[in-house]
């Protein structure tokens, strides 16, 4: 037994350290004083916050506001989809409708096609948006929001239709019984049950909105609607990679930080909300 | 509940009418009505919808399906009908804007045309303007983009400034300077442009367009391009075509042009192979490595298992975007950190099997972590007593894993392998931050030996100054077929669709 065990923490050191390391030499680029890729080591070789100083104070990247957009973008949009798929989930589960069965296949079948293969006609739209309404089009958050939204009904929605499916449904029906209408039992009874799945679903749709690239990239030109993930992206252009990476290593640092805090808070829900649904398909 | 009832109905009324307020302005304005028309119906659907007590599924849906429909499904099906234009750079507008396009190109000055001094200026609205003013008649007009006016009462100088005038603001010279540039002032001849700071010459269009023979024609080389409808570009009798060209429908030139241009069809299939095998292997390896730990940390109380899940879980936490951007650079041949640790001088994203491995191993690091979550949920419903019960019946360690823990755990998983499949076979974020396609043959900078689809279809669409949003939209047509088939058959192997519909 002891000596399976020691296989068991050998396997598991190897594979953590194979997800330690890029992070390690990130933590320690960004506390290097030099601040250049050159002369990041893997482990610290000082601790100083220069790099931290440096990108808070540097003209050419607003990071400030980078972060605001990111985090107001990702938050709005995590947040309205998941309330969008969740009431979606709640028909699917709870009613009985002619295509239903259609409608949950349809949910399916558009995961398999990517919202940006169609990137071509979005962008002819939205320049037609643009002209009519400039405060939906390019440049602001508000149309990117929207844009993503028209992804609100995909994956998140399954798992939500998965972990409903695992709520009795005599609740509801005890409810209704005492004259509690279809909104009220969303509202009072099934969402305050859902709630892990409602955390672990916005945070999965939070994340997928930080990393979103493509269709930012296109969207945000002016530089301070900008994201993280394109404003960060320019930032380590041709002739700046070797010298911006310190400042690179904090802004990516801080980047991680709203994210691993809900992380660890919702630690308890992750691998029960994540996986109800994914079990119950 | 009256009240709420009551509530519900006045907050739909009032977003209904707010979003009418907001939109239909700009409709009438530019005269869009079909969409004024499908604006109007959808309103009124909505708002039925929501007063109404019956077709309660519906109002859980449809703010859902409202979005999907408009940014996802009618983006694909418009997709579907960009592949058969030439709609790109050179083929934008109609023909009328390029045949204006080509007029505003070869304008010339008028010999012996009046010379104007130029007093950039902006008007009562802040817009600019130009006040001319006649070096030989003394003569001071006024030039907006709708033409020339008189302006009586102005006070100029020696030079022939205007220093003062009634209504306008003279502002200093170089100010504004985009905007006085693109100023043309329409004359009967021509137009009035600025030839630097302080003069302004009347310029005259060399090639003019005639609607009676559908034709351009040079003044000066008496030269004719005729309009030519199925190519959407002006054509001489020599068949060579102007530059400004515009929109037309090409049939199924695009997408014949996939599988017959030897430019392109080699390509396809070579980025094709590359691109399947990635995301297979990518959902393999992920999947493996997710599986290994999971299993290993599912076995029994082990030591630090709290410590090793928040670790191994970690980079699934970090920005991945930004992840990728230091996985590029520790491959970096000259100051990359993996040369550094290994005493070595390897370009690692140089060879084509190098950065492939490259993208393989830092897509392995990304998704492990998501694959190690879902495991570890489906592995907790799997009832312990079936290994027990095949251990007692004498199985393997492997057999048990074999036949009784995989078969249990690809029932759940099976969709989100097919998901991570599609997900993978455009995963265009790794290939565009980490290698960009790259390398590339020395005798082809569009398409590099890493490239999948999705990648090589942006590049042609908007990189490059290419371009070729036709010719996208017919790549990217092919690429929705492909994923399309390969997960259809992969669901309809799973039991994957009895599972979702219990």
């Amino acid at each position: 037994m002891r000596k399976q065990n020691l296989w068991r923490h050998a396997v598991l050191i190897t594979v953590t350290v194979f997800a330690l390391v890029p992070i390690l030499f990130v933590v320690s680029a960004a506390l290097n004083p030099l601040g250049t890729l050159n002369s990041a080591e893997l482990l610290p070789t000082g601790a100083s916050l220069d790099n931290a100083r440096k990108l808070f104070a540097d003209p050419d990247h607003d990071f400030k506001r980078w972060f605001f957009n990111s985090v107001f973008i990702s938050l709005f949009s995590s947040a309205a989809s998941v309330l969008i798929g969740l009431c979606a989930a709640y028909a699917f589960s709870r009613m009985r409708f002619k295509g239903r069965r259609a409608g949950l296949l349809w949910v399916l079948v558009t995961q398999m096609f990517p919202q940006f293969l169609a990137i071509v006609t979005i962008f002819i739209i939205f320049t037609r948006i643009t002209e009519l309404y400039p405060s939906i089009g390019f440049d602001t958050p508000w149309g990117l929001m929207l844009l993503y939204l028209g992804g609100a009904l995909g994956v998140n929605t399954y798992l939500m239709k998965g972990f409903l499916d695992t709520v009795p449904k005599e609740i509801d029906e005890s409810a209704t019984v005492d004259g509690a209408t279809h909104a009220q039992i969303f509202w009072r009874i099934i969402v305050p049950l859902v709630t892990p799945v409602l955390a672990v679903t916005t945070l999965l749709a939070f994340i997928s909105t930080m990393n979103e690239f493509l269709m930012a990239n296109i969207f945000l030109r002016d530089d301070a609607s900008k994201t993280l993930a394109v404003g960060m992206f320019g930032m380590l252009g041709p002739d700046s990679r070797d010298t911006n990476f310190g400042m690179f290593a904090v802004g990516t640092l801080i980047t991680a930080v709203p994210t691993v805090g809900i992380f660890l808070w919702l630690q308890r829900y992750i691998v029960s909300g994540l996986t109800m649904g994914a079990v119950k398909g | 509940m009256r009240s709420g009832f009551v509530i519900t109905r006045v907050l739909v009324l009032g977003v209904a009418a707010a979003a009418l307020l907001y939109a239909v302005p700009p409709l009438v304005k530019t005269g869009a009505w079909v969409a004024l028309a499908v604006l109007a119906l959808a309103t009124a659907g909505l708002t039925y919808l929501y007063l109404t007590k019956r077709h309660v599924p519906a109002k859980y849906l449809v703010p859902g399906t409202v979005f999907l429909l408009v940014f996802q499904i009618f983006p694909v099906l418009y997709t579907f009908t960009v592949a058969f234009t030439n709609f790109g750079d050179g083929h934008r507008g109609s023909k009328v804007d390029a045949a204006r396009a080509i007029e505003r190109e070869s304008l010339v000055e008028i010999p012996g045309a009046p010379d104007y001094a130029l007093t950039v200026a902006t008007d009562s609205s802040g817009k600019v303007v130009f006040l001319l003013v006649d070096r030989e008649t003394k003569r001071v007009q006024v030039g907006t983009e709708e033409g020339l006016s008189d302006l009586d009462g102005a006070e100029i100088s020696l030079t022939g400034k205007v220093i003062e005038a009634k209504g306008y603001e003279p502002i200093p010279a170089g100010e504004r300077d985009a905007e006085v540039q693109a100023l043309a002032v329409p004359t009967n001849r021509g137009a009035i442009k600025s030839s630097g700071l302080s003069r302004a010459i009347e310029f005259e269009a060399n090639r003019k367009y005639d609607l009676a023979c559908d034709c351009i024609t040079d003044k000066v080389s008496g030269e004719r391009w005729v309009a030519d409808e199925t190519k959407g570009y002006f054509v001489n009798a020599k068949g060579d075509n102007l530059i400004q060209g515009w929109r037309v429908n090409v049939g199924f030139a695009n997408f014949t042009r996939v599988v017959t241009d030897p430019n392109i069809s080699g390509h396809f299939a070579t980025v094709f192979v590359w691109n399947f095998a990635f995301a297979a292997l990518s959902v393999l390896l992920t999947f493996a490595l997710g599986m290994l730990v999971a299993l290993t940390l599912h076995g029994g109380r082990l030591r630090g298992t709290p410590i090793y899940r928040i670790l191994l879980v970690l980079p699934y936490a970090m920005p991945a975007f930004a992840m990728l951007l230091v996985w590029r650079d520790m491959f970096n041949a000259d100051f990359g950190l993996l040369n550094r640790l290994l005493g070595t001088h390897i370009n690692w994203l140089g060879s084509p099997t190098g950065a492939r491995f490259g993208l393989l191993l830092v897509n392995l690091w990304l998704g492990f972590p998501y694959m190690f979550l879902v495991t570890t949920g489906a592995l907790q419903a799997i009832p312990r007593e079936l290994g027990e019960a095949s251990r007692i019946d004498g199985a393997t360690a492997w057999q048990n894993f074999r036949r009784v823990t995989l078969p249990l755990l690809l029932v759940p998983l099976s969709p989100l392998l097919i998901a991570s499949f599609a997900f993978n076979f455009n995963n265009f974020n790794i290939v565009r931050f980490v290698t960009n396609g790259g390398p590339y043959p020395v005798d082809n900078n569009l398409v590099g030996k890493t490239d999948l689809l999705i990648t090589y279809t942006y590049r042609l669409a908007f990189e490059g100054g290419s371009g070729q949003f036709g010719f996208a939209a017919a790549l990217s047509t092919f690429i929705f077929a492909i994923v399309a088939t390969i997960s259809a058959i992969a669901f309809r192997r799973t039991r994957a669709q009895e599972e979702i519909f219990s």
